[in-house]
């Protein structure tokens, strides 16, 4: 295959990062064991993940093709790169604290990270089977890693194992269902499927096959029924690694279904929203009552990340053009809910150990009325109390369920919410109404600070920042809807 | 030059200007807690300042909305910062502003603890209740009404009694149920008639089958607030165990969101549906007024019984407004305003002896009067008003309200007026169990006579009250014109209306 530039500019923000990794793996192998290489690393990872945001940022808004059609780069693509851009760089920022004397503090974490950064993106822009199998790939693989990077813990090398296996399962399911599709479409690319799917009879085996994908991505955004692993894994894995993977990946995989329902499959809008709806419903209902008796935060994180993502797939599955703005409004609030909440979650520490249990929080508004400040609005957002940014993202993917005539999934949506709020309550019930004599450590690095700060920001002025941003998300949904 | 004055923007965000300050201020913790107590003090009473000229200037001719304020806010979407006030919402909007510096006053002695962060939820909740009664865009209207469980909650759950925990979580679920319902109505709204602005909405003609649906939404949502029987139990939990400046806020303003509610969304945008669910809230409405006044007989709880009062009180604010006629309508309102004065006036009388005694057990009482002449006196005014003395403002709200409700039907009005009997009877029992007698608690003989600043804050409402029941025209010939427009538009709808216009 021959390159040339024009296949090489949309895909710059990639190009530099995957180089970015190969330069990383010198370093981290030239520049010697430990800390400080660690976080040397790090700290160059994120120069090179600020160039690739501001590329992205001074982009042109047109809508271009790379490598024969295998890469997209529309105003989509660039929007939620730029949420998976920021998620990431929250939390490799927040990895480099002197305070993680986890065994994470090794060069090889921040390369890693990069490496599945380069398979988010190009998860967001791929436009063909082969591409989209490709990135998935990509991405997964450095984060069974990951996941596993603290050697000496049980609990780390049961959730790299255990990521690993159900991962490459649903890898498994999505390619089988990439070649039940290919079969019958005769194509790989988005654009030849969606031609193909246009007609009047569909074999009953290509459904299966667009099924199965559905179902293999919503392994990957821990939809339920396809949940199973989220808990353990963010419960297993180093903290900093949990908040990786509750806020950049689940933005990935969400802008590939999206871009595989919306585009090759747009069609049979009737058939995939169905499996949406299941899909959603049982996401709703499994985070909202599985979180209930939640005793570990990040497990509690892990299934409000389930509920998360039930409420997003209900935007989704109205196959409007206002659900995809719901979902990317939604996303947006999404990414830094998770990276404030991680933010604190990384500081639970008492004598250096970390303190992960939902219980250490006691008291948290006398010892540290910042962080329990912090923590009462990422809470009150995720349970979508007004005017913070979780109430608006639930007000677009419900307005556009209602609209597409999903009544009674908005109506279980919004009661689900309930039950949700009732764990998010108790958070900020334990922080301000109850005392402790066990104290959590009080050092708080400036990483932490900055994301909490910056997160805050947000979610507390989201009403502000409104209008812009359903502008840009509006470019970006009908970016989505005429991508062919 | 005052006219240009986006005067309701200020009223409405002023407090948060006090909580930036607050959050400011530095010092060890006895000096923080005296400043934050000073500063809230002077930010809400100035907030108060502020909205008098929304008073003063207000027109009471007219029958649209006034010093209204737009904005653009969200761009071709329909949804826009809107801004204003009618004879409806006007008297709210002072009872909010006139009750946030007086609970903070009574708050004074009783916060000891976190007063900063007490005072900061006060001022959001100004802010909140503020903002609620003059938007005229659903979406801020949603926003604000929803806004208002945050610092409720917390000061609840902070600063309450033995059982804040399981209280704080009712009345937040409880009612986050409610509200999400009417959020989904809501959004069917929106979709319908393509944008979230009030008088846009109300001029919008929903077909009648969503009616019935939108109505059953937003009946959810202010079934809760108001509360109507039977989803009224988290009212009592909630009372009980608020501090006192919680439950002066609770009844005297977050109760009166639900009316508000019903009259600035379900009578004026579902007029059918008002028409065709008015038994059933009457039913209901009975039901709370009967009920709750004989369970609040058997109350052994000071705060408990007058918390079920504040049902039964409501009940007769729920049966006005769907009498849809003006007197019940008017009486509602009137009842609402006197409710919210009286009240608050009661919650701080339990205050005040609980302060001294800290029980509200009834039965550790008694003598009071003797002890504390110039106490008894403003609760035995406040006690009366609440039974509905005539001179009192309580007076007028009720006789409207069953005025109304004879127009209606006179079984509805016969079962109204049995609730004022019961309400009698269960206020002056308590007043002659807690006041007179002779004294068996020690306890009570020691009790040190009521300071300057417990005086001031029954002062105002005194007068209030007072006033509007000597001369109600004050408050009705501001809201007249306002009923009238909502009553024109229901005949407008081809009701055939009961008024005896």
């Amino acid at each position: 295959m021959i390159f040339d530039l024009a296949d090489i500019l949309p895909a710059l923000p990639e190009m530099i990062l995957a180089t970015l990794a190969l330069v990383l793996v010198l370093v981290a192998a030239y520049g010697g064991e430990g800390a400080k290489n660690a976080r040397r690393v790090t700290r160059i990872a994120l120069g090179g993940i600020v160039l690739a945001l501001m590329l992205i940022w001074s982009g042109t808004a047109a809508d271009e093709t790379a490598f024969g059609g295998m890469f997209m780069a529309d105003s989509f693509a660039s929007y939620m790169k730029i949420l998976v851009l920021l998620g990431t760089f929250g939390a490799l920022y927040m990895s480099i604290t002197p305070l993680a004397k986890d065994d994470i503090n090794k060069p090889e974490f921040a390369l890693l990270v990069v490496l599945a950064l380069v398979g988010m993106m190009l998860m967001i822009s791929a436009n063909d089977l082969m591409s989209l199998y490709m990135a998935v790939e990509l991405q997964s693989l450095p984060l069974y890693v990951v996941a596993a990077m603290r050697t000496n813990s049980l609990r780390s090398s049961e959730a790299g194992l255990k990521y690993f296996l159900l991962g490459a399962l649903s890898s498994g399911m999505l390619l089988y269902g990439a070649s039940l599709v290919y079969g019958f479409a005769g194509t790989t690319s988005f654009s030849g499927i969606a031609a193909a799917v246009s007609v009047d009879q569909l074999p009953v085996a290509f459904i299966v096959g667009m099924v199965f994908m559905v179902s293999g991505i919503a392994f990957k955004i821990s939809a339920a029924p396809f949940h199973m692993w989220t808990p353990d894994v963010y419960e297993g894995s180093p903290s900093p690694v949990t908040a990786l993977f509750a806020i950049a990946p689940k933005v990935a995989a969400m802008a590939l279904m999206m871009r595989l329902t919306y585009g090759a499959f747009g069609a049979i809008e009737a058939e995939w929203s169905q499996v949406l709806i299941a899909l959603s419903i049982a996401s709703m209902a499994v985070g909202a009552l599985g979180a209930i008796m939640q005793r570990d935060i990040k497990r509690m994180m892990a299934y409000s990340s389930i509920a998360h993502m039930g409420y997003a797939l209900a935007g989704l599955a109205a196959g409007s053009h206002q659900g995809a703005l719901g979902v990317m409004i939604y996303m947006t609030g999404y990414i830094f809910m998770g990276a404030g909440s991680f933010a604190i979650i990384l500081l639970m520490r008492r004598d250096g150990q970390s303190a992960t249990r939902i219980a250490d929080l006691q008291g948290l508004s006398r010892t540290h009325p910042m962080l329990a400040l912090g923590l009462m609005i990422m809470m009150f957002s995720m349970a979508g109390i007004p005017p913070l940014a979780g109430f608006f993202g639930k007000w677009y993917v419900f307005l556009a369920a209602v609209n597409a005539g999903l009544v009674p999934l908005a109506v279980v949506g919004v009661v689900m919410s309930v039950i949700g709020a009732f764990y998010y309550l108790r958070i900020i019930k334990i922080m301000y109404f109850e005392e402790t004599d066990e104290p959590l450590d009080t050092d708080m690095p400036t990483a932490n600070k900055m994301v909490l700060g910056v997160s805050i920001a947000v979610i507390l002025l989201f009403f502000i920042g409104l209008s812009p941003l359903l502008e840009a998300a509006n470019l970006a949904a009908t970016a989505l809807m005429t991508q062919l | 030059m005052i006219d240009n004055w986006p005067i309701l923007s200020i009223v409405t965000f002023l407090p948060l200007a006090g909580v930036l300050f607050l959050l400011l201020i530095k010092g060890d913790e006895k000096a923080l807690a005296q400043n934050s107590r000073y500063v809230a003090m002077w930010v809400s009473g100035f907030t108060f300042l502020v909205s008098l000229p929304l008073l003063i200037g207000f027109d009471s001719s007219v029958a649209g909305y006034q010093f209204e304020e737009k904005a653009v806010w969200l761009a071709g979407t329909g949804i826009g910062y809107h801004m204003g006030i009618d004879g409806i919402s006007m008297p709210f909007v002072l009872l909010s502003t006139l009750l946030t510096p007086l609970s903070i006053l009574a708050s004074w002695r009783a916060i000891t603890h976190r007063v900063r962060e007490y005072m900061i939820a006060f001022l959001v909740l100004e802010t909140m209740m503020v903002g609620m009664f003059v938007s005229l865009d659903m979406l801020m209207f949603y926003l604000f009404f929803e806004a208002v469980l945050i610092p409720m909650f917390l000061i609840i759950g902070i600063w309450g009694g033995a059982r804040r925990v399981y209280a704080a979580f009712k009345f937040f679920l409880y009612t986050l149920l409610g509200s999400v319902l009417m959020l989904v109505c809501m959004l069917a709204m929106y979709i319908d008639a393509g944008t979230t602005d009030i008088p846009a909405l109300t001029a919008h003609q929903f077909a009648e089958t969503m009616q019935t649906w939108l109505f059953l939404g937003f009946l959810a949502s202010f079934a809760v607030k108001v509360p109507m029987w039977p989803v009224h139990t988290w009212l009592p939990d909630a009372h009980v165990e608020a501090p006192t400046a919680g439950s002066m806020i609770l009844a005297g303003v977050l109760l009166k969101m639900g009316g508000y509610g019903f009259l600035r969304f379900s009578l004026p945008m579902f007029p059918l549906a008002s028409e065709y669910f008015a038994p059933l809230i009457f039913t209901l409405s009975i039901i709370a007024v009967i009920y709750t006044s004989l369970v609040a007989l058997a109350q052994s709880d000071m705060k408990k019984m007058i918390a079920y009062s504040s049902v039964a009180h409501m009940g007769f604010v729920t049966i006005g407004i769907f009498t849809m006629t003006e007197q019940g309508i008017a009486g509602a309102m009137f009842q609402m305003i006197s409710h919210g004065l009286v009240s608050a006036a009661l919650f701080f009388s339990v205050g005040v002896v609980y302060d001294r005694l800290h029980t509200r057990e009834i039965s550790a009482y008694g003598g009071v009067a003797a002890v504390m002449p110039r106490y008894a006196v403003f609760f035995m005014f406040m006690m009366l008003a609440s039974v509905g003395l005539p001179g009192t403002s309580g007076f007028v709200g009720e006789m409207l309200v069953l005025v109304g409700a004879w127009h209606a039907s006179s079984w509805v009005a016969f079962f109204t007026a049995t609730g004022l009997v019961l309400g009698a009877t269960y206020m002056l029992w308590l007043y002659r169990r807690v006041m007179f007698g002779a004294i068996v608690n020690d306890e009570v003989k020691a009790m040190e006579p009521m300071q300057m600043r417990e005086f001031s804050i029954f002062l105002p409402l005194t007068f209030l009250v007072l006033l509007f029941g000597v001369y109600p025209m004050a408050l009705l010939d501001v809201m007249a014109v306002s009923i009238q427009f909502v009553l024109d538009g229901l005949s407008a709808s081809g009701l055939p209306l009961m008024a005896a216009n």
